[in-house]
């Protein structure tokens, strides 16, 4: 046994997932202060902790950006009444929120998060397969969104759970097919070398016209499949109460909300390592592998504000284009991008062969 | 009914100026707020100013000389539709009131606030303008029995009430001069 690689991989787990779930109660955060914002509102700015609030000038302004709100949602959460109401089907109703959180979990193990820590890189399993393992890993998220619909055993949570299924399997192609010029051009499916081949500066969002097609369908395909506005479907509260979720209360429905969230800070790590060079900056030699822990750090830092950009992006586009209708939707997904995503693909495939 | 659909054209279906226009209106928003002022009313520092006229809970009032108005007559509790007012009258033997000529104050006095739906028929039937209803509109209590208001509260919530007219005086003074008037039994 290498008890080297087992206990190194057990810190680099849990402090993922550790850092993983802050990401996400903190992006509950920026989601209300950003829709506030947005809304001509304040957003929390209440809650509290006692000794912290006290110290003069910092206490009451991280008080007013509701930096301790997450804490008082996450206890409410667990405080509330679980509620199993007698016409769902039980052992269904119990596993489906335990099957749409843990993919989102599962797609960080391949994302390198950053360089090198010492002699460690810093990335928890480096597959070689790790797009196929993330692709397929995301795909699962719809397994417990429509389980979700089918053991509710109510109409609207029903319609959310055959939307999603509907939704996601489409923009699953479209997103799997968008993204397959940059394997063209690297000839890897391994994410750290993805991100490797980047580092010179010429990332792939700017690299060549095709491989920014394949971003903006990426990016609009991610929107489909973490059921975000304006593309979700599943939810949808104005026609369907609160879709796939609407019978699940406590710590049942955070599942649901930390799985969205979680899906949608893995979504955007792929999107950062795919097309915007991992944890590489093209400046003051941040492109290569740490020698420092330092650096180690400051690779980490950057990575993390390039994710956090997309979330905020996510956020943002929430608010400002109305839900699409599910027909235009499915039209988007099949007679727009799988078609752009396939030409995209031969385009790419005969440059490359053309200049090779 | 047949809705008609504008024809959009090729750049419109591309979502494209939808999508500028739509992050630059949220900008605009976001901007405002983060820069300058949300519109939002922070409630408990901050308070709306209530519009006269406004009917917020009903207390019961006194005059200026410090004299409990109320005469204990009972309309308002037989006016009132939900039932919230419950008075007890001194009965006989009961306390003289405050007013001077007057013939009585009631002795028990409560208005349960849970019940009360501020409708202000309690002020329009009262004879002795002894209960108005004020500004308060924000009635808190841990307990339903902390909401049942009882007489010294309602006093004391209520404050002095300065009305011009000195209806108890007046009939005082009337007394005095029937008292002192020359009459002749004849």
């Amino acid at each position: 046994m290498d008890w080297d690689f087992i206990i190194f991989s057990v810190i680099k787990i849990v402090c993922a997932v550790i850092a993983l779930l802050t990401m996400v109660a903190y992006s509950v955060l920026v989601e209300r202060k950003v829709s506030a914002f947005i809304q001509d509102r304040v957003g929390p700015n209440r809650t509290s902790i006692p000794w912290i609030a006290a110290i003069p000038v910092i206490g009451p302004f991280l008080v007013r950006l509701g930096i301790f709100q997450p804490i008082a949602d996450g206890v409410k959460f667990i405080l509330k009444e679980d509620f199993t109401p007698a016409h769902v089907r039980k052992i269904y109703f119990w596993l489906a929120p335990m099957i749409a959180m843990i993919p989102a979990f599962l797609t960080i193990a391949v994302i390198p998060f950053g360089s090198t820590m010492g002699k460690q890189s810093m990335v928890i399993s480096d597959l070689n397969v790790g797009v196929l393992y993330s692709f397929g890993i995301v795909s699962l998220a719809v397994y417990g969104i429509v389980l979700a619909g089918y053991a509710s055993n109510s109409k609207y949570p029903f319609y959310g759970g055959i939307r999603s299924s509907a939704q996601m399997i489409s923009y699953e192609l479209a997103m799997g097919m968008s993204v397959i010029p940059i394997f063209l051009f690297c000839g890897t499916l391994n994410l750290s070398e993805i991100i490797y081949e980047q580092s010179g500066g010429a990332w792939f969002v700017w690299r060549s016209p095709m491989t920014f097609l394949s971003f903006i369908i990426f990016l609009i395909a991610a929107f489909a499949e973490t059921n975000r506005l304006p593309f979700d479907m599943p939810e949808c509260e104005t026609e369907l109460v609160g879709g796939y979720h609407t019978e699940y209360s406590s710590m049942k429905f955070a599942l649901f909300f930390l799985g969205e969230y979680a899906a949608m800070i893995a979504v955007s790590s792929l999107m950062v390592v795919l097309f915007f060079g991992g944890w590489t900056l093209p400046l003051f030699g941040l492109n290569e592998p740490a020698e420092t822990i330092w650096m180690g750090i400051l690779h980490i830092l950057i990575f993390i504000t390039k994710m956090l950009f997309f979330m905020v992006v996510f956020i943002w586009v929430r608010w400002m284009i109305p839900r699409f209708r599910y027909d235009q939707l499915m039209d988007l997904g099949w007679k727009r991008f799988v078609p752009l995503a396939i030409a995209n693909i031969v385009i790419t495939a005969t440059w490359l062969w053309w200049t090779a | 009914m047949l809705v008609k659909r504008a024809k959009l054209s090729w750049l419109e279906r591309l979502y494209f100026p939808a999508l500028i226009e739509g992050f630059r209106i949220t900008w605009r928003h976001f901007a405002r707020t983060l820069f300058k002022k949300a519109i939002t009313m922070e409630y408990p520092e901050q308070r709306w100013v209530v519009p006269p006229g406004y009917r917020g809970a009903p207390y019961l009032v006194k005059d200026t000389e410090n004299n409990t108005k109320c005469v204990s007559c009972q309309l308002c509790e037989f006016v009132c539709p939900p039932k919230a007012i419950r008075i007890v009258p001194p009965g006989k033997d009961g306390p003289k009131a405050d007013l001077a000529n007057a013939e009585k104050m009631p002795l028990e006095f409560e208005i349960n606030m849970l019940r009360c739906i501020f409708c202000g028929f309690c002020q329009e039937v009262c004879p002795e303008e002894a209960i108005f209803l004020q500004e308060d509109y924000s009635l808190v209590g841990l307990t339903r029995a902390e909401m049942i208001y009882d007489k010294e509260k309602l006093l004391e919530l209520g404050g002095v009430h300065q009305g011009p007219i000195r209806k108890w005086d007046k009939k005082l003074k009337d007394a005095e001069a029937q008292e002192a008037f020359p009459i002749k039994n004849n």
